[in-house]
């Protein structure tokens, strides 16, 4: 099969409210960004994808909006609703189909220009469930309680995911929340939805993410060092909350387990150097980590414990600050992919970790992790 | 260049997106409504090939790819497979729910698949995964899932 890697990243700060920005001017940062880190011009794209969710943009077919923003005028242009992971697969799919060389990846959305429990409630079934008034939080907190009692993990452990991340952020000048916490801060926030506190979720965020793939055949014709994207694969398990197991999450396993064999990967424990999971809440990061095969059953709390999930321990996970330290939904993938081809490059700056050879991007669409993409990134083609 | 929100609110342009929608309920959630509504009884799709058993009732097999044919009753009662206490008033919350809310996924004996619904008349302290349930109805029934108030602990 060709080959395709990433030539370029561009992000916007991660904010609360952005203020001075509409949804296009959050792109056109981006894209300018993407292509000065690429040294690239827009006439050197040849296509672009757009990512985005019309509930939380307020508008039918989001992606046309920024399209003019993101240089997508006389171009191909078409767009993926769903994490920015997904639109990454999208545009790589068309940089191997052929027709294309080198597509623009986009990924925006605003969390702070409307109430994210009323979007998020409209994800559950209208006829069946949506009059009950869930939303993401409650389905994850749910889940957070099947999770724990299924593996025994603590309280104390997911408060230190929260404590590893928003540290973590303090490092990083795009987080929104860089904070030196300690797991009593955790466990004293304001209780939201048993088991979790308010800082076991990330925050409303804005932003915006660019990434461009180019086949391999002008990979290296640019100024940036390429990113070789080495295995991807997404799958999805039921709709119905109720229909899975939601102490755990099949489809996260099985895209894994594909995404490694795509890549040769054997034995992931050892040869993921470095890796930003979706932890949208601090149990997910615990969970997504076992189903993915990077820490046993039931251990990962304790191997954070151990620290072994620190920005200088075994395995460096989410050493940006995660999504706990900032969550523009949609855009949130890109961000997490943009933060792996920085280490892989060797220019993540104060959260560089040692040795980053290999590195592992994972997003999540639907309630409580329906569906899950996982990709491996790498330094050598 | 001064710097123009200065001092000021920043500009925003309010709105409220507010559009009718009606879903038609279809051929076995109606069913499954008027079942509630009129009998007070819980009645769920069965594939024919696996013979599992859906609740909420659907009209095909996910694993299956077949049409599910059967249709059975299921028991009032069940476990409780998880929960939680919302212990914020998020807005997605009924303006008749009275805080805390607790809601629960509760696998009713005859179901392979597990229902969301409210836990009531219990605390959330006492509260607890695998607990067992009985769903408590609604006097008055409109024929929809609120035809059943919520689940409490069978004593």
């Amino acid at each position: 099969m060709d080959r395709a890697a990433i030539i370029g990243v561009g992000m916007t700060k991660i904010e609360k409210n952005k203020v001075r920005d509409t949804f296009a001017d959050m792109a056109w940062e981006a894209v300018n960004k993407a292509l000065d880190d690429a040294g690239m011009t827009i006439d050197d794209i040849d296509n672009v994808i757009t990512t985005s969710s019309d509930f939380w943009d307020g508008r039918t077919i989001s992606c046309m909006a920024v399209g003019d923003a993101s240089g997508a005028a006389h171009k191909n242009v078409s767009c993926v609703e769903g994490d920015g992971t997904y639109g990454a697969f999208y545009g790589m799919t068309r940089s191997l189909s052929g027709s294309y060389k080198t597509t623009l990846v986009t990924g925006h959305s605003k969390g702070s220009q409307s109430v994210s429990s009323l979007i998020t409630n409209c994800s559950f079934d209208p006829i069946y469930e949506r009059g009950l008034g869930m939303d993401m939080v409650t389905a994850c907190a749910m889940q957070a309680n099947a999770y724990m009692n299924r593996t025994k993990t603590t309280a104390e452990q997911m408060a230190m995911v929260s404590v590893k991340n928003h540290g973590n952020a303090m490092k990083n000048p795009l987080a929104q929340l860089p904070m030196k916490l300690a797991v009593s801060d955790v466990l004293k926030s304001e209780m939201v939805a048993d088991p979790l506190h308010k800082l076991d979720c990330s925050p409303v965020s804005d932003g915006c993410a660019a990434v461009i793939i180019a086949h391999e055949s002008v990979a290296s014709k640019f100024k940036q060092k390429p990113v070789w994207l080495k295995g991807v694969s997404f799958c999805a398990d039921s709709f119905f909350f109720g229909d899975r197991d939601i102490s755990r999450a099949k489809s996260l396993a099985q895209a894994a387990k594909k995404a490694y064999a795509m890549a040769g990967i054997k034995d992931p424990k050892k040869e993921i150097d470095v890796a930003e999971v979706y932890d949208a809440f601090t149990y997910q990061e615990l969970m997504w980590l076992e189903e993915m095969g990077l820490a046993d059953d039931s251990t990962a709390g304790k191997l954070l414990e151990k620290g072994e999930f620190n920005i200088d321990g075994r395995l460096p996970v989410n050493a940006s600050g995660g999504l706990l330290s900032g969550h523009p939904i949609i855009a949130a993938g890109l961000y997490e992919m943009a933060a792996v081809v920085r280490q892989i490059r060797g220019d993540a700056g104060g959260f560089q970790v040692r040795k980053a050879n290999t590195g592992l991007v994972h997003g999540v669409n639907g309630l409580g992790g329906q569906s899950h993409c996982v990709w491996i990134l790498g330094k050598d083609k | 260049m001064a710097d123009q929100f200065k001092g000021i609110d920043p500009m925003v342009y309010n709105s409220k997106i507010n559009v009718p929608y009606s879903w038609w309920a279809g051929d076995t959630a109606s069913r499954f409504f008027i079942s509630l509504r009129d009998e007070k009884k819980i009645i769920a799709t069965r594939c024919g090939t696996c013979r599992k058993t859906f609740l909420p009732p659907r009209k095909s097999c996910p694993t299956c790819f077949t049409e599910n044919t059967e249709w059975v009753n299921v028991s009032d009662e069940g476990t409780v497979l998880s929960f939680t206490v919302a212990r914020r008033k998020f807005a997605a919350i009924p303006a008749d729910r009275k805080m805390p809310v607790i809601w629960a996924l509760i696998r009713l004996e005859g179901a392979d698949t597990a229902l969301l619904h409210y836990l009531d008349d219990v605390k959330p302290e006492d509260v607890k995964i695998g607990m067992r349930v009985k769903a408590v109805f609604a006097e008055e029934r409109k024929a929809t899932i609120r035809d059943i108030s919520h689940f409490k602990p069978v004593r």
